[in-house]
């Protein structure tokens, strides 16, 4: 067991994944000699050689494309898109291309790739280096998008993305890079799709992904210090395949869903979900769920304005005793 | 019809002889085999049996031909939305692209992509995308993949000239030329970019061509209605790619007889132009070529025969053959087969 930077779980999980397979490949700018502009490939140029880490131009288009090649001919490529606001220049790949190659060729096609993002607000980068895009992902039928919250989930999950057969976009929080967590030794490969329980309670269930878990956590812990109010945080981990099961047996013990959503608010994952659980949780609710989540705003940079929009544990806090204690 | 005459004036021009009878009557047939389903798509569109949109390559058969004649086995094509020439040119049989534009069960996809993405594995069409410039990159990837892995294939990657303007153009071929990649960029240039003279907005006169110096590529623009120098370019560019030298960018001129798609008459031509380019059909050179071969017109009617007959075989079995089984809906939507987002 060791204690490991999220940043540097990427890494490794990365370096356990291509010391078990030779086919998984790295694309992306930055990546090999300079380790990454988050650092979160540190050491694998120097290990794996410029064959296996290929560093880019500043080409996205081409980043996606040539992974979806390699992925199609045999490889197991993982690409990075440094900033996942990026995303927009390379979007036909994650709308058009990724998606729907296996379906529409009947099969024929496979696409078996990782994208790595650095996702996400809280470092005072703007409107164009600061965005939770999840949504902009989860949309297309044939993607599979995960986003951890922990080191340790990095590593697992990181190397079940590889192992998939399907494209993954991977979410990396960028403010969680330096954020520690124990690993345990040795392989570690988690699973797709099943959230995280991190603490029960039996007054409401709190959805969060990403940087908002740890905002979920501290603000349950307050919430029942506080006021004892009591309630159970799950991490969902993965948009799709989407754990619902878990969040519906959760809803049905508390009576009460909030979610906790960094993305502006409008087709944010939470309202799937809050969607979901009222087509089939609906008589498990005690009172309508809701959502907490950014504005429907592009994010500001400055400090003050950044922080009323990314919602904060005081944000959770009051927002899930007002709408308990009432 | 018959092979025309021989004309004095190029029976002047010295006779090459290094592609040899047995490749030209491939390259011959597989433009006829292009040329009668294409035209057979056409007349099944009239018929309100080939649904949606398609985009023939009638004119441009050439070129489909040469490059693929000059593939080896296990070598990748990548096509435009324009796919079916190049699908069929790898030997994929005339009933599956005919039952595929027609949605019907016996299609190469069984009707779940369409005409605009013709896909065969087995025969090395690694897909037709229809999003423009977008199989740039992934050819350049699956060559990405060759070199890595120490194979031999040379991956090939057809677009129109409109696609010399978008971004993914650019990032694909430099990113090919700085990793020395095994890939093939072909422009088939037919001078227009859907409606509009792809003249009236490129900032230079050979859409692809002009612009290889700018990637330190040598400029190679070569008449893409004449199979056996497309042929001939083909087979140096795969060549210099095997050896590792890196990709190869070609412009191809050619035309195309139809409209852009089904639904474009082409009343934007100048007078006169299609009919100008008509005189100069690959299939017409070609009965030329192998004419002036000494290739007896009877072998060249008896490959007619038999192209016309594998076609109207085609569009009797895809005329017989039922719907699309809507069974399939749902399937192969994740690796699983399945279409689960959710437990």
């Amino acid at each position: 067991m060791a204690e490991l930077t999220y940043r540097d779980a990427v890494s490794r999980g990365l370096a356990q994944e291509m010391e078990r397979d030779p086919d998984v490949v790295l694309i992306g700018e930055d990546i090999g000699k300079a380790g990454g502009v988050f650092k979160a490939t540190v050491g694998l140029f120097d290990r794996f050689g410029p064959e296996r880490v290929c560093d880019t131009p500043i080409s996205e288009q081409a980043i996606l494309g040539a992974a979806m090649g390699a992925a199609m001919t045999g490889l197991k490529p993982v690409a990075e898109i440094m900033f996942a606001d990026f995303l927009g220049v390379c979007y036909d790949y994650i709308a058009n291309e990724f998606p729907k190659s296996r379906y529409m060729t009947n099969g024929q096609v496979k696409c078996p790739l990782v994208v790595r993002l650095g996702n996400g607000g809280g470092a005072r980068f703007g409107a164009q280096h600061s965005q939770s895009v999840e949504n902009w992902c989860m949309q297309f039928p044939g993607l599979k998008v995960v986003s951890p919250s922990s080191p340790v989930d990095v590593v697992g999950l990181l190397a079940a993305a590889i192992r998939d057969p399907d494209p993954v976009m991977f979410l990396e929080h960028k403010s969680l890079y330096a954020t520690k967590g124990e690993v345990p030794d040795g392989e570690i490969v988690d699973q797709l799709g099943v959230a995280k329980v991190l603490r029960h309670g039996g007054d409401a269930t709190i959805v969060a992904l990403g940087m908002m878990v740890h905002r979920a956590t501290a603000a349950s812990e307050r919430l029942k210090a506080e006021y004892g109010i009591d309630c159970t945080v799950i991490d969902l981990r993965s948009l799709v395949p989407m754990d619902t099961r878990t969040v519906l047996a959760s809803v049905a013990e508390t009576g009460r869903l909030f979610t906790v959503e960094e993305n502006p608010r409008v087709l944010g994952w939470g309202a799937e979900i809050v969607s979901i659980v009222a087509d089939e949780g609906f008589y498990d609710l005690d009172a309508p769920p809701i959502r907490i989540t950014a504005p429907n705003i592009p994010l500001p940079a400055a400090d003050a304005l950044e922080d009323l929009c990314i919602p904060s544990v005081d944000r959770v806090v009051e927002t899930i005793r007002a709408a308990l204690v009432a | 019809m018959t092979a025309k005459p021989r004309k004095p004036a190029e029976a002047a021009i010295p006779l090459n002889d290094d592609i040899g009878e047995d490749v030209r009557l491939g390259l011959y047939r597989t433009q006829m085999i292009i040329r009668e389903a294409e035209q057979r798509a056409y007349d099944l569109f009239l018929q309100n049996l080939v649904k949606g949109t398609s985009h023939l390559s009638l004119g441009q058969e050439a070129i489909a031909a040469g490059f693929a004649m000059a593939m080896k086995p296990g070598d990748l094509s990548f096509c435009t939305y324009r796919g079916h020439a190049h699908t069929l040119a790898r030997g994929v049989e005339p009933e599956k692209v005919l039952g595929e534009l027609m949605g019907r069960d016996n299609g190469l996809m069984r009707g779940k992509g369409g005409s605009m993405h013709l896909t065969s594995v087995e025969h090395g069409v690694m897909g037709s995308y229809a999003i423009i410039g977008a199989h740039l990159p992934i050819a350049t990837g699956a060559a990405w993949r060759a070199k890595y892995r120490g194979d031999s294939d040379v991956s090939v990657c057809f677009f129109g000239d409109g696609t010399t303007n978008i971004g993914a153009f650019h990032e694909a071929i430099n990113l090919a030329v700085i990793w020395k990649l095994p890939v093939v960029f072909v422009c088939e240039n037919n001078l227009y970019m859907e409606y509009t003279p792809i003249s009236e907005v490129t900032a230079v006169a050979q859409p692809a061509a002009d612009r290889a110096s700018a990637y330190g590529l040598e400029r190679i623009l070569i008449d893409g209605n004449d199979a056996d120098v497309v042929y001939r370019t083909a087979s140096q560019a795969y060549a210099r790619a095997r050896a590792g030298e890196g990709p190869s960018l070609i412009e191809c001129l050619t035309y195309r007889h139809s409209g852009h798609s089904r639904a474009d008459p082409a009343k934007y031509r100048p007078e006169g132009e299609l009919e100008d380019w008509k005189k100069r059909d690959p299939i017409l050179v070609y009965r030329d070529r192998l004419a002036k071969f000494g290739v007896a017109s009877e072998k060249v009617a008896l490959i007619d025969d038999e192209v016309r007959d594998i076609v109207d075989k085609a569009t009797d079995a895809c005329k017989a053959a039922p719907p699309t089984s809507t069974d399939i809906l749902f399937t192969d939507v994740y690796a699983d087969g399945g279409w689960a987002w959710r437990n």
